[in-house]
């Protein structure tokens, strides 16, 4: 019980005592940039439950749900590919170096000018930018496969299909995650840039539309939003890894004590 | 039945190659039980491997009951020496056993019939729920075993399986090991460093040479088929057959060395 106590005490101290410190401190506060944070809060329910949730915050995480999903498949798929044959990632390595390394924000206008301002084009920014971590930590994952358990799949023939989701997608599934969780935030990221630029709606779109019409407070509440919305997604990500992992976690604590 | 003929392995690399098996000819009838002991780095993993079919030969061939050997061949199990390793660590230990029975199609009735069969040859009845790595190591390699059993192969390959176990769990699963053979009758190749045991387990012993290697010797073992721990291991025969294997490979060394 006072174990509970003390985790929750640490992981909800740091924000209380910032929150606390900035209500105090922008309390009476007359800057018209920097409104009181009960300003704040109190326009947040107003401002976001209703119609816009309907219209704004909902299209966003269909579209972060969607990307997100296609940039992880892409890049479990590619990474497997890339990872099991050697020739193959020695054709395409230098490519990929340069690929990853071209900031993906970088591409959004190029995109608008392809595929126009609709939401393939939010999806397709979202990929862009999520699926080099899947993708480059599934290479290595699959390249890191252990040998003594791949000798024994070929003894006992265990081949294709078997072989890859029981064998070479558990083995890579620690590097994977890992993946998966930076393409998270890269995600968010990409889909508030995605909605910067040429939209209609979303939660990016929100923001930048409550700062030129000067609704201060309510430009504020909407990175509230996002900021919220990044600390969920990371709580169900650790929920679902913790699932897929346990055999890892469990195998290292046997590790480390000495089995 | 194992046939070895003129079977010659070279290492290729960089202008450097590497003979570790240069002429190794070798018959093994079925259901005999056979120990392959030698110097160490004298190429005994190489020897398994080729025979299991997870490495190509660079002359000479192998073959399985009559069959070439290409690539890993029907109904031979291999157990190897790390146990940890070869266990997969994400599947239960039933379901380690199972996965070769699933890719070999058999049903899940009789899956189930064989994983517990195997568990409880090997001893570890109630262990099937258990991951691998909440096990010890001797148990561990306990089920690499009962994996093996439970695959029905004609012939089985054992590579220093006991090599990384302490000597009180190394001497039970030895006599698992010859339990294990007396009551499913395969052909067995256990390869050791480990003179005693190759003594103590087998109805032959084949001594290699230290690279670039050859059959030093093929030595029967007229030991009584029931071995014993304390009793066999005292036998004036056990200790004059070891002694013998040991000087052979003083032998073998001592002409590598010169």
């Amino acid at each position: 019980m006072t174990r509970v106590l003390s985790r929750t005490g640490l992981l909800l101290g740091l924000p209380v005592v910032l929150l606390v410190t900035w209500w105090f401190a922008s309390a009476g506060s007359k800057s018209f940039y920097q409104p009181p944070l009960e300003t704040i809060i109190k326009v947040f329910p107003d401002t976001w439950t209703g119609a816009r949730f309907k219209s704004d915050v909902f299209p966003s995480l269909i579209r972060l749900f969607i990307g997100y999903s296609l940039a992880v498949l892409l890049g479990i798929t590619l990474g497997v590919l890339i990872g099991a044959n050697r020739r193959l990632r020695a054709l395409v390595e230098p490519l990929l170096e340069f690929l990853r390394a071209i900031p993906p924000p970088v591409l959004v206008p190029i995109l608008i000018l392809i595929a126009g301002i609709g939401n393939p084009t939010k999806v397709l920014v979202i990929v862009i930018g999520g699926v080099w971590p899947v993708l480059l930590n599934t290479v290595e994952g699959v390249r890191g496969v252990d040998e003594v358990l791949s000798d024994t799949c070929r003894s006992y023939r265990i081949g294709g299909w078997l072989r890859l989701r029981t064998f070479i997608l558990r083995a890579a599934s620690p590097q994977i995650v890992v993946g998966a969780r930076q393409a998270l935030s890269i995600s968010i990221i990409m889909m508030v840039i995605g909605e910067l630029l040429g939209a209609t709606n979303g939660l990016g779109y929100t923001v930048v539309e409550f700062q030129r019409g000067f609704q201060i407070p309510e430009m504020w509440s909407g990175v509230f939003v996002l900021g919220l919305l990044g600390v969920l997604l990371s709580l169900a990500f650790t929920l679902v890894e913790r699932r897929v992992l346990n055999w890892y976690h469990g195998a290292r604590a046997a590790e480390r004590s000495g089995h | 039945m194992l046939e070895i003929k003129s079977l010659r392995k070279t290492y290729g690399g960089q202008g450097r190659t590497v003979e570790a098996l240069r002429d190794i000819t070798l018959t093994v009838e079925d259901g005999q039980f056979v120990c392959v002991v030698g110097p160490s780095g004298c190429g005994k993993t190489t020897l398994l491997r080729c025979l299991g079919g997870l490495l190509t030969p660079t002359s000479g061939e192998v073959k399985v009951a009559g069959q070439t050997v290409t690539g890993p061949p029907d109904g031979l199990a291999i157990v190897f020496q790390e146990y940890g390793r070869s266990l997969f660590p994400w599947l239960r230990v039933a379901e380690n056993i199972e996965l070769p029975l699933k890719s070999k199609g058999i049903g899940r009735a009789e899956r189930r019939k064989l994983v517990d069969e195997s568990l409880s040859a090997v001893g570890l009845g109630d262990a099937g729920k258990a991951y691998p790595w909440q096990l010890s190591g001797g148990m561990q390699q306990r089920v690499a075993i009962a994996r093996a059993i439970a695959f029905q192969p004609k012939v089985m390959l054992m590579d220093e399986p006991f090599a990384a176990v302490d000597a009180q769990t190394r001497a039970d699963l030895e006599d698992l090991v010859r339990t294990v053979w007396q009551r499913f009758g395969m052909t067995m190749l256990f390869v050791t460093h480990d003179i005693d045991e190759a003594v103590y387990l087998g109805q032959r012993v084949v001594v290699l040479s230290a690279s670039p290697t050859s059959v030093l010797e093929n030595l029967d073992i007229d030991l009584s088929d029931e071995r014993d721990q304390l009793k066999t291991r005292s036998e004036a025969r056990f200790v004059e057959l070891r002694t013998h294997v040991y000087a052979r490979i003083q032998e073998a060394k001592g002409v590598a060395a010169r």
